[in-house]
Parts: structure tokens; C-alpha cells; sequence
């Protein structure tokens, strides 16, 4: 077992509970008690939403690599990411390794696709960004109601490096999606905006921790969300400024919306700060969709279903917007529109 | 065309309307007019379905059906429109995006084979011009930063492409300067035919200057306390509301 990723979905005593307090709001030991058996082989059907932007692919089918597992980009490319999982009842684990060297422009393209039902997956990935390189990277997440699905990123930012994500999460049973970042040297850039967009009981859980170790570094984080029915959201977004990171400009923003008065939505922001020099601010609200709004809208002839739907995505459409690469926001965008 | 007895209207638990009737034939432009806090904006929500203006007493009956039984979408598409006196914002939703929608769902709903993109800016360029619009601002979120000013024409260029059959404005001139009355005015006023209805409702005599009413009438205390022609605007202009106001007591 590695050190970077502390769960191991073969033994049940490294599942956190909500004792431990970066889980509470994600109790694993509650919705998995033991170890699940291993999954079988899954086929890889459909070619995935990002198939049409081209590059190279790294594919997992209920964690056995169709392939490499480890992709080194150089110059500009583009690598699909694809975890796919098709099992019932059982357990299974994928990691990828994907680094830019020096220079590289990359854009991952990462998908989480899910058939089958009740299944356990733990999805990793090992990032590094080296000196001056730029990795954008888009993360759609879609699997059954009733599946529990751990995805873990470990990103290391070197000197001038620019790491840009925005993850989208429509949930499920348990759903945690946790990124953790470093800024291993000056002067780095991290974007790392989110939303998600959950129906049902479905759950899901964005937990970032950002840690500027050097001077000069940026952090900027729109994270968004819409909980109808029973639904819950989960945001944990953590940046922490270490002592001699003067300079760090860090600001974090989460937004919710409930659209119903059973769903609910759980957001815990933290900025700690050991250096004297920096700037950071948070921003945190969660409130309604807007009566007079869906009323003026409805009085102009627009349904209420397509009011709300209309509603809820120019909410969300910012954080799609802030996706920098055309092709990839436009993909994203429909993907998003076909599940509002 | 447009027939409404003895309506009650209560917001929560507070009775505003109590028992108004009015009749508005096709082609006719009636003015509302009367002093604040008797009830004029509420008989414009009421006519168009404001979740929370309930109807407790009395009846609507538009182009023969029973108004008050459709959900505010539906009235839409049967034709009413209610220019808001405060227009709503809408963030991420541009004006063009906003108002080809809601067209749209009208045509579906009267069962009408819905407009195509280049056909609908077609439409827009041209009613954008006759207000003297400029087009980019349409790209713009709803409302998002507008004047005073822009919002009307804004409402007033969606009644012009929604091509509504019962118009009901709510304090039209309210915010708006001698120049911008006058392009809202004549924007309304191009939409005068035998086979619409208008209701102009109205604190001041000003904007009946511009949009002429065939009828006017006083609304005080929740009810039509008084009827006119147009020269009942200009005595209530020069006398005030007051003689409506003790019989209310």
C-alpha cells in the first residue's frame, strides 16, 4: 500500500469514519462495514464523452489497466482518462501516474463511468506538473445511485507550473471526490473549481486540500452546487498557506443551492494561514432558487420544470465557463445541460 | 374580452381585493388608476398568477375560459402578458436566449410550430431597432446591469415578439425619462389592434398622455369606486385621490 493513498479496499480496517474529521460528513465505515470481493473483468463499451477531442487514452475497466498506466506528456497534448467500472457488488481499485515535464501543455480529459450497481471503487491519480508546464484538467463523474466511489488525485505543482480542474459530480450513494494539491515551488498557479448537480438520495462530496509550500503562489476556487429531493452536498475545501509562502494570493468560493426542503447541504471551508504576507479570502452561501425570478420566467410563458432547469444551469454555467480550453467546456457544457 | 366580477384577492391573510369588477372589451385601452396601496399591482399579479395572490371570491374569464384556473405558463400562452413595474434579473441568462425560450414554449403550448434561430434574431433586429435598442446589450444576462430605462424596453420588446393578446402594464412610466417614455409609448402603442386588450395601470395622468385609454377607471380601497373617459384622468390630475378615499372609511 502506498503512502499517498491511505485506503485500501481489501481491508476494511482503512476505511475512515466520521471520527476521523476530514470524514465526517463521508462516514465510510457506515456504508461499507467490510472488504468488498473483488470485481471480475468489465468490457469497455462506448467510446466516453470526451472521445471526439482525440489524444491518447489510458483505460481502466473495473481497475484492470486496458493498456499503459502511466503517461508522460511532452509539448501539447491530450490524454483521456478513463475509469470505467461495470460490477455488481464488488470492489475494485484503479491508479493512474500522469506527469507534464518542463514546458508540456496537457489537457486530461478524465471521466468516471459507472453501469452495474452497488459497487465500491477507489479511482487514483498521481499528477505532477513540472517547472513551467500547464495541465487542464476536467473531470465528469457519473455512476449509479446506489454505488459508494472514492476518487483520490494527489497533484504536485512545481515552480511556475499552472494546474487548472474543474470536476463534475452528479453523486451517488457515496460519492467522495478528493484532490489534494501542492505548490512544491514559487510562483505556481492552481485553479481548482467543481459542481455538482445531485438528484434523488444521491450524495457526493468535493474535498479539496491546497497547500502553498513556496512563495508566490495562486490558488482560485469556484465550487457550485444544486441539491433537489433528498439529495446532499458536501464541500470541504482546505487551503493552507505554510510558513515562508509570503506572497500566496488564495480565494475560495463555495455556492449551493437547495432546491428542495429535504436536501440538504454540508460545507466546511478552511483557510490556514502560517505566513505573514499573503492574501486570502473565502466566500460561502447557500440559499434558494428565486421566487419573483421563476415567476417572471413562468409569466412569460416558460413552464415551471423548465423555468427551474433554466435557472439551476445559468447558476452552475459559471463554473463550466471558467473552463479554459473551448473544446473541452463545450463537451462539458452539454454533458451538464442533458443532466439539468 | 377580457371580464372580471366581484374578484377578492387576499396576500397571505390580508384581503386587497374586495370585489372588483371590470370589463374590458377587445380593441379597448382602459387605464387603472388610483393611489398607492389600493391594489393596482395585485390585480396585475392576480390576473397573471403570482403564486401567493389567491383569489378567494369571484371569476376571470378571458376570451370565454376561466382564467384563474390555468398556472401562470398557461395564461402566458393564452395570450396575457404583465409588463412588470420593476423587471426581475436573471444572472447566466441572456436576454436572447431568455426570450427565444420563453416564445417557444408559447408556440408548443398553443400546439404552434416553434421558431428557428435565424428567423428569431431576424424578428429581434427589427423590433430592437423600432425601440431603439442596441443589439449586444441582448447578448447580455436579462436585465444584469440594465438602466431603469433598458428594462422597460426590454419588456416592452418581449411583448413585441410574444405577441401577447391581453397586455396589462404595471406603472410602465415609472423610471423613465420624457425621451424613454416616448420610444416605450409608441413601442406599446404599435400594438394597439381590434383583437387586443390593454390594461394601463397607472399612478400618474403623464403616461396616458402617451398611450390614450378609451376607459379609466379608479381603483381605491380594493374595488372600481369610479369609471370615465379619458377626462377623468385629467380631473383626478388636478383634484387628487382624496374624494375616493373617505367613503372608504
Amino acid at each position: 500500500m502506498s503512502a499517498t493513498f491511505a485506503i485500501d479496499l481489501t481491508d476494511a480496517s482503512t476505511f475512515p469514519s466520521r471520527r476521523n474529521e476530514a470524514w465526517k460528513y463521508s462516514d465510510l465505515k457506515r456504508y461499507l462495514r467490510e472488504a468488498p470481493e473483488p470485481s471480475g473483468t468489465a468490457a469497455v463499451g462506448a467510446p466516453g464523452p470526451f472521445y471526439d477531442l482525440g489524444g491518447d487514452a489510458i483505460v481502466f475497466a473495473n481497475g484492470r489497466a486496458v493498456g499503459v498506466t502511466d503517461f508522460i506528456a511532452s509539448g501539447e497534448q491530450t490524454l483521456r482518462l478513463r475509469y470505467i467500472s461495470d460490477a455488481v457488488g464488488t470492489g475494485h481499485t484503479a491508479s493512474a501516474r500522469v506527469s507534464a515535464r518542463a514546458g508540456a501543455k496537457l489537457l486530461l480529459l478524465e471521466t468516471h463511468e459507472g453501469a452495474g450497481s452497488a459497487y465500491v471503487v477507489n479511482n487514483r491519480l498521481e499528477l505532477d506538473v513540472a517547472q513551467g508546464a500547464e495541465v487542464t484538467r476536467v473531470v465528469l463523474v457519473e455512476e449509479p445511485e446506489d454505488v459508494i466511489s472514492v476518487a483520490e488525485a494527489e497533484v504536485r505543482v512545481e515552480a511556475g507550473g499552472v494546474y487548472r480542474q474543474t470536476i463534475i459530480a452528479t453523486g451517488a450513494k457515496l460519492q467522495r471526490i478528493e484532490t489534494r494539491i501542492r505548490h512544491m515551488a514559487q510562483g505556481a498557479h492552481v485553479q481548482a473549481d467543481g459542481l455538482y448537480l445531485l438528484n434523488g438520495s444521491r450524495q457526493a462530496d468535493l474535498t479539496s486540500v491546497v497547500r502553498h509550500m513556496e512563495r508566490d503562489g495562486t490558488t482560485s476556487q469556484l465550487i457550485k452546487g444544486v441539491a433537489r429531493d433528498t439529495a446532499r452536498g458536501v464541500f470541504q475545501g482546505k487551503i493552507v498557506v505554510e510558513r515562508g509562502a509570503d506572497g500566496t494570493d488564495a480565494r475560495m468560493g463555495h455556492h449551493a443551492l437547495i432546491a428542495s426542503e429535504r436536501a440538504e447541504i454540508d460545507a466546511k471551508p478552511e483557510l490556514i494561514i502560517y505566513a505573514d504576507d499573503v492574501q486570502c479570502a473565502h466566500g460561502n452561501t447557500v440559499g434558494a432558487l428565486d421566487d419573483s425570478a421563476l415567476f417572471y420566467m413562468q409569466q412569460r410563458g416558460i413552464p415551471a420544470d423548465e423555468a427551474r432547469a433554466l435557472l439551476t444551469q445559468a447558476f452552475l454555467i459559471e463554473v463550466i465557463d471558467r473552463i479554459e480550453h473551448e473544446g473541452a467546456r463545450e463537451v462539458a457544457r452539454e454533458w451538464l445541460t442533458a443532466r439539468l | 374580452m377580457l371580464s372580471i366580477s366581484n374578484l377578492h384577492v387576499s396576500v397571505g391573510d390580508k384581503p386587497i381585493l374586495k370585489g372588483l369588477t371590470l370589463d374590458v372589451p377587445a380593441g379597448e385601452v382602459h387605464a387603472i388608476m388610483g393611489p398607492n396601496g389600493a391594489g393596482k399591482s395585485t390585480l396585475g399579479y392576480a390576473l397573471s398568477g403570482r403564486p401567493g395572490y389567491e383569489a378567494t371570491e369571484g371569476s376571470v374569464v378571458w376570451k370565454g375560459e376561466d382564467l384563474l384556473a390555468l398556472d401562470p405558463a398557461e395564461r402566458a400562452a393564452k395570450g396575457v402578458f404583465l409588463s412588470f413595474q420593476y423587471p426581475i434579473e436573471i444572472p447566466g441568462v441572456p436576454a436572447l436566449t431568455f426570450v427565444r425560450t420563453a416564445l417557444n414554449a408559447q408556440k408548443r403550448a398553443r400546439g404552434e410550430e416553434e421558431v428557428a434561430a435565424p428567423a428569431f434574431l431576424k424578428l429581434v433586429r427589427e423590433a430592437s431597432k423600432a425601440l431603439k435598442m442596441d443589439f449586444d446589450m441582448l447578448k447580455r444576462p436579462l436585465n444584469v446591469g440594465f438602466s431603469g430605462g433598458e428594462k422597460k424596453r426590454m419588456e416592452i420588446l418581449q411583448m413585441a415578439l410574444l405577441e401577447p393578446s391581453l397586455l396589462i402594464l404595471d406603472e410602465t412610466d415609472s423610471g423613465l425619462d420624457i425621451d424613454a417614455l416616448r420610444i416605450v409609448s409608441e413601442g406599446v402603442n404599435a400594438l394597439r389592434s381590434p383583437d387586443r386588450a390593454m390594461l394601463v395601470i397607472t399612478h400618474y395622468q403623464r403616461l396616458l398622455d402617451y398611450i390614450k385609454p378609451d376607459r379609466v377607471h379608479v381603483l381605491a380601497g380594493g374595488r372600481i369606486v369610479a369609471s370615465g373617459g379619458p377626462e377623468l384622468a385629467h380631473q383626478l390630475e388636478a383634484e387628487g385621490y382624496d374624494k375616493y378615499l373617505p367613503e372608504l372609511a
